[in-house]
């Protein structure tokens, strides 16, 4: 469904600015926002799960082999994920 | 049928807040607060209310508190003075973005310091830009019919919107006065229960209070700033109603003897009704001088504003309350900007009394009206020694 970011006008905000649909953080893409960007080394990595329970964003998704990435319209950057992977699987890149 | 009564204001006011059946009420009970809160604790004590008292750790809780309730659809109380609003403040512009309409009682005290837990307009003026409703009462009365008023005005389909009741701190709250208390049934028949735009339950999602940014934030703040603009029209008719059912007017801007008088002054509170004796004396001795009484603080009434100065010479603006370092008196400096564009205006001298609990008597209102139009400056501390 077509959906509209936010009201073109004042007179189309709702009362207190509710939101009445569920689920729509989804449409809000944070990773506009990303200065460095989350590079994952999985030699180095040992499956512990903590940067998919760290993120903010909740944006760490898990593939099939059980190795982690960020989904990058949601990563905004903040790099909470390498800084705790203890076993240094992540390295922070400047974005080009 | 209303019953006369003669009990201490603040009792008197609990009184009626429980006539409006809360669902909630939270209230963080020392001081500053009034016996507004611990009145209604015993009221729900004695089964006589079925409400949520909930007894918070702070008046920061007692608005957070009263924010989820009323976001679930609850109708939510709360009354606070003083320090105990400031400590408040953060949630104060939230409820009244979220559109949330909860209703407080303010006892009108000084903030410190020097520390000062007296009667004066300081607390309320620091609130007055958050999108609040507020009233102010002159007398126990008043304070008793704004509060089941209140409830009606702040869940208005058109309005949802937060209001506060103020009334002086002692001089008011502290007061033992006749008045008449209306029963249960005539306040059931005047105050429906709450229909509220939107009310949080897991079977129907809704987000309350997301975030705002700035492309969104001017849209959201001429919304608001709309909002309470037309809610003078609910305003006003809910007045026409209570009139109708309890005999009682209300209006924005009362005036007391106008007609003919060359200097009025305006007063925000208790002290309309001391200046009215001032007004009767000087009268009596020739003297043309009238009153305005300034019910309606938000929105404010810029359009009775300017027609209750018409043809006056010499308007004494009072001030419970000082803009250190600004224009003097809050209320001075609205009722300026109010008159700026008329082409013909008073004279506007603006005395700040009263602060901080000092007793302001009819012989200092009867001296300001003889001293008008020797004002200099644009404000002046009225009775400052030194
Ligand atoms: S925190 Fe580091 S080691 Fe643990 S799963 Fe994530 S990338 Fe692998
Ligand atoms: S950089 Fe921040 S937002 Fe991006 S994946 Fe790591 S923790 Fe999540």
């Amino acid at each position: 469904m077509a959906q509209k970011k936010w009201p073109e006008t004042w007179q189309e905000v709702t009362p207190g600015c509710m939101i009445f649909e569920g689920g729509n953080s989804r449409e809000y893409h944070t990773g506009s926002w990303r200065a460095q960007r989350p590079v994952w080394d999985n030699a180095k990595c040992i499956k512990c799960g903590i940067c998919y329970i760290f993120c903010p964003e909740a944006c760490v998704k898990e593939d099939a082999q059980g190795y982690f990435a960020a989904d990058l319209d949601y990563c905004k950057g903040c790099g909470i994920c390498a800084h705790e992977c203890w076993p240094g699987a992540i390295t922070m890149v400047e974005e080009g | 049928m209303s019953k006369r009564i003669g009990m201490e204001i603040a009792l008197a006011t609990a009184e009626a807040v429980a006539l409006c059946r809360p669902d909630v009420i939270a209230a963080y009970p020392i001081t500053p607060n009034t016996h507004i809160p611990e009145h209604l604790s015993d009221i729900v004590a004695e089964g006589r209310l079925d409400a949520e008292f909930i007894c918070v750790e702070s008046e920061h809780s007692a608005m957070s508190a009263c924010a989820g309730a009323s976001g679930t659809g609850a109708r939510a109380f709360t009354a606070t003075s003083s320090q105990g609003l400031l400590y408040m403040y953060e949630v104060l512009g939230i409820v009244s973005s979220m559109r949330l309409p909860v209703v407080m009682a303010i006892g009108n005290r000084a903030i410190s310091g020097p520390i000062n837990i007296w009667n004066d307009h300081s607390d309320i003026m620091t609130m007055r830009d958050l999108g609040w409703l507020s009233l102010f009462a002159a007398n126990g009365q008043e304070a008793v019919d704004m509060m089941i008023q209140s409830f009606k005005i702040a869940e208005d389909a058109a309005v949802q919107l937060p209001i506060n009741v103020n009334l002086d701190g002692f001089q008011l709250t502290h007061m033992v006065e006749a008045l008449f208390l209306p029963d249960e049934k005539e306040v059931d028949r005047f105050l429906p229960r709450r229909k509220p735009y939107a009310a949080l339950h897991p079977d129907h999602p809704v987000t309350m209070g997301a975030l705002g940014m700035p492309d969104i934030f001017t849209e959201a703040t001429k919304a608001r700033d709309q909002a309470l603009v037309d809610s003078r029209t609910v305003i006003l008719k809910v007045w026409k109603e209570w009139e109708k059912q309890f005999g009682r007017r209300y209006e924005p801007i009362e005036a007391y003897k106008t007609k003919g008088a060359d200097v009025v002054m305006l007063t925000m509170g208790s002290m309309g009704e001391t200046a009215e004796i001032a007004v009767d004396e000087l009268r009596r001795d020739g003297v043309p001088v009238g009153l305005l009484k300034l019910k309606l603080w938000r929105p404010f009434p810029f359009e009775e504003m300017k027609k209750a100065v018409r043809g006056v010479k010499t308007l004494i603006v009072t001030d419970r309350c000082c803009s250190l370092g600004g224009p003097g008196g809050p209320l001075a400096a609205e009722v300026r900007s109010a008159l700026y564009a008329e082409a013909a205006r008073p004279a506007i001298e603006n005395a700040l009394i009263g602060l901080g609990g000092r007793d302001v008597t009819v012989d200092d209102f009867k001296q300001m009206f003889r001293q008008a139009g020797k004002s200099k400056g644009i404000y002046e501390f009225y009775g400052v020694r030194g």
